[in-house]
């Protein structure tokens, strides 16, 4: 039993609609919406800042943090108790990773660029939503950066190649992977690569071909979403 | 920029407001959108001015408390996202969420906005438990009324998730139609005392000058369901009559703006 059609109608690289706004949270430095299909993030930046406590303060370079959320609400199952947990430390700590090579804080020593990223409503691929989301919000701030980083999931589900799984997809009964991605527009580096599933090398490095041409693709929205604040304004 | 506590506050004694605005008018917009998670079997975003929150409502079936077994409950939790504020930082709530769910919570629970006899599926044994959490989005002030007109909109559009009767497993990707039973429906207004003045819905700079503030839960009615008094002024009772009268006028308009943004939306 091939997958030969995807379960909501998709082409195989085709992914969920996208809506992308920048300055949305008008408090922050930076900030932006992005809904990838039914999963949301908002991403809020505030810095640089002085960084407290003092002792983590670096006087060489500044310091970038994220801390992603999920609303206790937003799980497509019970509710999620506040206050984080193993898996929101570990997404919080890969995109940081993902962000922070590309952010170039030289010029804020001792300084902090915090970025907090909460979702109300999720439906897979929440970690690259939130980078994306987050990209945008660095890029609002004026936070200096060599490269822009948009993010999407691909994978393959029961044998095909697909990108941006949605949560029918991930849950397929057959073997699925899932593969989270994170690429910089210029230089085509990835800065997150995670996998769970079942997937062989050649499929791998073809799903890889597909997240960079859908990351290019979100790439032009983030952009499109800046322009019309700054054009806004 | 750095307003000035004084000036807010010399401003307000001479029925003034930096923005313009009368003493007792709230911000424009307001505005309520519900249904802005699909994960939740309720939920709205509501916007004052600039100040924006979320509430969602959470379903879950629970062995009832020995003391009420015929009775299922609410509870209702706050998070001040540090997205939300400079102010705010990562952690366990502190002492302005836990005060902010309290008084939403008192304000549902002692009006008997929810009939939790009615929540109660086998006495003993079952029963329906709502959460209601608010988040903050955008904090510019006031987030006592907008928190409590955001819970009120999202218990308006909850809908029960679909049980299976077999196993009696929630099925949260299927919603039933079948609403909450809202017997009342409870907004708070919160009134402000600067420098001898009143006001209603501050921003955030008003915020950090009032001498003492009362929050005033109140039905369709006019019956009070909670008070809150804050700040550390003290209120003479004719103080607290006026402010009370206010609460319960405002009350009605907001309650007015609420259902008017529910009908256009429907």
């Amino acid at each position: 039993m091939a997958y030969t059609k995807r379960v909501d109608g998709r082409k195989f690289d085709e992914l969920r609609p996208i809506e992308a706004k920048a300055g949305v949270i008008p408090n922050a430095d930076g900030s932006a919406y992005f809904k990838q299909g039914n999963t949301i993030a908002y991403a809020a930046v505030y810095g640089p800042r002085e960084m407290f406590p003092k002792f983590k303060q670096n006087p060489k370079k500044g310091i970038l943090r994220c801390f992603y959320s999920m609303m206790p609400f937003s799980g497509s199952g019970e509710r999620i108790r506040p206050g984080g947990n193993r898996r929101s430390q570990e997404i919080s700590m890969v995109m940081m990773n993902a962000l922070d090579s590309m952010v170039d804080l030289s010029a804020f020593p001792n300084a902090v660029v915090d970025i907090f990223v909460d979702l109300p409503q999720t439906d897979a691929g929440t970690r690259c939503v939130a980078i994306c989301a987050a990209g945008i919000a660095l890029a609002d701030a004026g936070i200096p950066m060599k490269d822009i980083i948009s993010s999407v999931a691909v994978g393959q589900v029961d044998g095909t190649v697909v990108a941006d799984l949605n949560y029918n997809e991930e849950a397929y009964p057959a073997i699925v992977s899932d593969i989270p991605v994170a690429m910089t527009h210029n230089g085509k580096q990835i800065t997150l690569l995670q996998m769970d599933g079942e997937i062989s090398k050649a499929d791998l490095m073809k799903a890889l071909e597909m997240a960079k041409i859908a990351t290019e693709k979100i790439y032009e929205l983030q952009k499109k979403a800046l322009k019309e604040k700054f054009t806004q304004e | 920029m750095i307003i000035n506590k004084e000036t807010i506050s010399q401003l307000a004694s001479q029925g003034k407001r930096l923005d313009g605005r009368g003493l007792l008018d709230y911000r424009d917009p307001i505005k309520v959108d519900l249904n802005i998670s699909w994960t939740a079997e309720g939920s709205a975003k509501v916007q004052i001015g600039n100040t924006v929150v979320m509430a969602g409502v959470k379903m879950a079936i629970e062995k009832p408390y020995n003391d009420t077994p015929d009775e299922g409950g609410i509870s209702v939790n706050a998070e001040l996202l540090p997205l939300s504020s400079p102010e705010y930082e990562p952690g366990p709530p502190g002492i302005k969420a836990v005060e902010l769910a309290r008084v939403t919570d008192r304000g549902i629970r002692e009006s008997k906005a929810i009939d939790v006899k009615k929540l109660c599926i086998t006495p003993g044994e079952k029963a329906w438990f709502v959460t209601i959490d608010l988040i903050t989005i955008n904090d510019s002030g006031n987030l006592f009324d907008a928190c409590a007109l955001a819970a009120l909109a999202a218990l308006k559009s909850a809908q029960f998730p679909k049980v299976d009767p077999a196993t009696g497993a929630i099925d949260y990707h299927t919603k039933t139609g079948e609403k909450l039973p809202l017997l009342k429906e409870p907004v708070v207004v919160t009134v402000y005392k600067i420098n001898g003045s009143f006001m209603v819905d501050p921003n955030h700079e008003e915020e950090g000058a009032y001498d003492a503030r009362l929050s005033v839960a109140s039905d369709e009615r006019g019956i009070i369901s909670a008070l809150q008094k804050g700040g550390a002024e003290p209120l003479s009772l004719e103080e607290i009559s006026q402010m009370v009268d206010i609460a319960l006028d405002k009350a009605k308009f907001l309650r007015k703006v609420l259902n008017s943004e529910l009908n256009m939306r429907d």
